[in-house]
């Protein structure tokens, strides 16, 4: 049998959340970010947020509007522009508290999570300062003996990062939140949504079930509608992500937004024109500076 | 004879870095870095698997600087890569990484996370990345453009990458799979040995193994903010022979190798 319609807007969602909460946010860098519902959140009155993320310009614009008093991250770039300048800013001026894993170690604790483990072992972070600054992460002894040495092994125990809500953005889902993504990488979407209490699916294209797969195979088929909350519909919801194959990031925007950290009225400048506005005006004014810059090049 | 361009020697000494690792994941990240790496992988490593810098392990050597038609049109898959199998790959052990270092010491301990206290850093710069799980778990070289006290310090601000310290005090069994493999910057190239003629217990500690033409050896220890072990003849490194020639030239038509490491 199909499952419920679970499809909402983006307010709805933000409806759903709770100043405080942990939201793990689903992409890569600045890759399939669910930038339309991370729009919503920053014209909320949510407050004191957790985000956990392989984070991009998510991170980066819930630190520096003031929502997101924390980040527990696996890094935060840009990718073509290697550093986040919102995050590195609230880094510096220490406007947040960070939590920043090693790539692999955030992969163990997600999938803690999602297996309800309160950790999971990994030989990341032995030696380096990952818990030397954040001594809330500790190691564990293998109970069992090495084969080669008869030692007792020393492990980093990737404490679980469990999640009240998951963000993610895929390329097509029915009604109910069955999922498909496209592309190269499935990125650790699929993990995130079992990984948290409930999760929220924004997609590029909401379709019957059976269309779904439309133009892919069933590996692609990751997410299940029993791991699924909320759908919602937004085609080029990912902007200024990328978001391959649908469309590539917008590069022109991203510098414009990492250009948004050069002083406070920079900031207020990119705030008003698409940060306090509705998701419309916000593709109203991405269309007019396109349209300048073309204009600039003649 | 006129000397070797200096970013051709850089190239030729990142390629060396690969040298006899036979069938393995080659995965140098950064313009010189992949370079040097396909340069290994295509000429006295021919074994190498490498990445199409994305999501999958590729079987042939395409030039750098591809756009993401040209990218996906060119590379012959091996294997689907996506991140996650990344790090089951690395995990696994089956890769020698060559990253950047922001800073690197005498032991090899590696920073790219932040300058200061990594608490409220002065600078913060990229975070952790993978350089912790790299360092604990297979083969890791380090790249650096820009040789410098800066660079080469005495105390890395954040450990990262772990160095022959950190390892020698998790002993034996933790540390089984580390090796900093080669340190290879804009002056010369860095291995790293236990100091004395017994070697012994001691805790290897970076030797300059050669100087790129052009640079002496008076000119590295300058430039290095620790004491060196310098051995009493040190070796000048080679620029590309033979088919490395035409390679390097095919891997890398723009010339992006030399506006990292101009001609001096």
């Amino acid at each position: 049998m199909p499952g419920p319609d679970k499809r909402c807007t983006e307010d709805e969602v933000v409806a759903e959340l709770r100043s405080g909460m942990t939201i793990g946010i689903g992409g890569w860098a600045s890759r399939r970010k669910p930038m339309s519902i991370i729009r919503a959140i920053l014209r909320s009155d949510l407050t004191d947020l957790t985000v956990v993320a392989y984070g991009g310009p998510d991170v980066g614009l819930l630190c520096r509007s003031g929502h997101a008093s924390k980040v527990i991250s696996g890094f935060v770039s840009l990718d073509t522009i290697p550093l986040e300048p919102h995050y590195r800013a609230a880094r510096q001026s220490g406007s947040i508290w960070a939590e920043e894993l090693d790539e692999g170690m955030f992969l163990s604790g997600l999938q803690a999570a999602a297996w309800r483990l309160p950790f999971l072992p990994t030989r990341a972070g032995l030696g380096s300062d990952v818990p030397r600054v954040m001594p809330h992460i500790t190691t564990v002894r293998s109970p069992y003996p090495d084969p080669d040495t008869g030692e007792h092994e020393e492990l980093i125990a990737a404490p679980a990062l469990r999640l009240d809500v998951a963000l993610v953005h895929q390329h097509r889902a029915d009604a109910s939140g069955n999922a498909v993504w496209l592309g190269e990488d499935p990125y650790f979407d699929d993990i995130m949504v079992r990984a948290a209490e409930r999760s929220f699916v924004s997609c590029e294209k909401v379709l019957p079930t059976a269309e779904l797969g439309e133009g892919t195979d069933v590996t692609h088929h990751s997410i299940s509608r029993m791991d699924v909350t909320g759908v919602v519909e937004a085609p080029g919801g990912a902007h200024f992500t990328e978001c391959l194959p649908d469309y590539g990031r917008d590069e022109a925007f991203q510098r414009h937004y990492a250009g948004s950290a050069r002083s406070d009225e920079a900031w207020a400048e990119f705030s008003e024109r698409f940060v306090q506005v509705d998701e419309e005006t916000y593709r109203a004014h991405v269309r007019e500076l396109a349209a300048a810059a073309e204009e600039g090049d003649k | 004879m006129s000397d070797p361009r200096r970013a051709d020697v850089c190239a030729v000494a990142i390629a060396e870095a690969f040298r006899g690792d036979g069938e393995s994941l080659c995965n140098p990240i950064g313009n010189l870095p992949l370079i040097g790496g396909r340069l290994a992988a295509a000429t006295f490593e021919p074994h190498l698997a490498l990445t199409d810098g994305f999501y999958t392990l590729i079987d042939n050597v395409p030039a750098v600087g591809l756009s993401e038609d040209e990218r996906q049109a060119q590379r012959v898959i091996g294997r689907w890569n996506p991140y996650r199998e990344m790090f089951g790959l690395l995990w696994h052990g089956r890769r020698h990484v060559m990253m950047g270092a922001t800073q690197v010491d005498r032991f090899g301990n590696q920073n790219i996370a932040a300058i200061g206290d990594w608490h409220q850093p002065r600078s913060q710069l990229l975070g952790f990345r993978g350089a912790p799980g790299n360092t604990i778990n297979h083969t890791t070289s380090y790249w650096v453009p820009n040789h410098s006290p800066k660079v080469f310090v005495e105390a890395v601000d954040v450990v990262c990458g772990i160095g022959y310290d950190r390892a020698a005090e998790l002993g034996p069994t933790s540390s089984r799979f580390h090796e900093i493999r080669r340190v290879v910057s804009n002056l010369g190239v860095f291995d790293f040995v236990a100091a004395g003629s017994d070697g012994g217990d001691a805790v290897p500690t970076m030797r300059l193994a050669s100087v790129h033409p052009g640079v002496s050896v008076d000119q590295v220890v300058e430039a290095t903010g620790f004491e060196l072990q310098v051995p009493e003849h040190v070796p000048t490194s080679r620029g590309p022979e033979g088919a490395e020639v035409e390679e390097l030239e095919r891997i890398d038509p723009g010339g992006l190798r030399f506006r990292e490491v101009p001609d001096e």
